[in-house]
């Protein structure tokens, strides 16, 4: 695990397995090293569970992944959060995108 | 305009040990060995903590955000109207060991961090839904760290 590279892919698969994650989107921000990414992630695990707790249970099961790479950002719902807000935008739910210029983080790899 | 109304007051929290390697660095120590939290830097971070109701851990200064995240962190707490007075800020790009120590102390991996009245609130992405969903206005209220009304106007003013 330590020497292969993070992809979209990796964390998604990852999630699905360690906290039963129902959908996931993951966003390339890093502008070209591929190593930042943002995230939306929906879990019934989330459930019950205030933000905090909820970034902590993401961060928890991605412990090395997010160590390796070098921005990390994450948007966490529960399946019906999830409708509901899809609904409410017209499906434009998704990964969140501050702290980006254009969809790019800037600085993390300092 | 948050950031340079109150600039002067970010130059304080660098004169704690913490800004500086005032305290021995254990650059030389294994990565894993760093992994673990000294004491010392314990005690730093928990003096930190505690320099202000509100604090900050981020990439840059607030003035020079170093970091996307770091500028929105910056911005948001600067929107809400968090008092100059009660707001400090602490560069992790100057400190390895606060670099870090922060992300142990915490149990947290990225930065920024930020800290109300002692206690975690959360990163960049904790502190954007708190403040969209207006619980970060009603947390800074609580907890009375927003400048008055009319300071603020003024410090604005100032700057436009």
């Amino acid at each position: 695990m330590a020497q292969s590279s993070i992809t979209g892919d990796s964390i998604t698969a990852a999630l699905k397995d360690r906290i039963k994650a129902v959908h996931v989107e993951i966003t390339d921000i890093s502008g070209g090293c591929g190593q930042a990414f943002t995230s939306l992630i929906v879990s019934p695990e989330f459930a019950g569970k205030s933000s905090l707790k909820r970034h902590r249970l993401v961060n928890a099961a991605l412990k090395e992944e997010i160590a390796q790479i070098h921005a990390w950002s994450a948007k966490c719902q529960t399946p019906e959060e999830w409708e509901k807000e899809n609904a409410a935008t017209g499906g434009n739910d998704g990964p969140p995108l501050d702290g980006t210029a254009s969809g790019e983080v800037v600085g993390v790899n300092q | 305009m948050f950031a340079r109304a109150v600039s002067r007051h970010f130059l304080r929290p660098s004169a704690l040990p913490i800004a500086r390697p005032a305290i021995p660095t254990s650059f030389t120590l294994s990565a894993l060995q760093r992994r673990f939290l000294s004491d010392e830097t314990r005690q730093a971070i928990d003096k930190a903590v505690k320099s202000a109701p509100v604090v900050l851990f981020m990439k840059g200064t607030p003035e020079t955000p170093q970091c996307g995240f770091s500028r929105a962190s910056i911005q948001v707490l600067g929107m809400q109207g968090v008092d100059p007075n009660k707001f400090a800020a602490f560069n992790v790009l100057e400190d390895p060991e606060l670099r870090q120590g922060i992300k142990e102390y915490s149990d947290w991996p990225t930065i920024p961090q930020l800290y109300v009245d002692k206690e975690f609130v959360g990163g960049c992405d904790i502190i954007i839904s708190m403040h969209q969903s207006g619980e970060l206005a009603k947390l800074l209220e609580e907890k009375q760290v927003l400048a008055s009304p009319e300071a603020t106007e003024s410090s604005e003013t100032k700057q436009e």
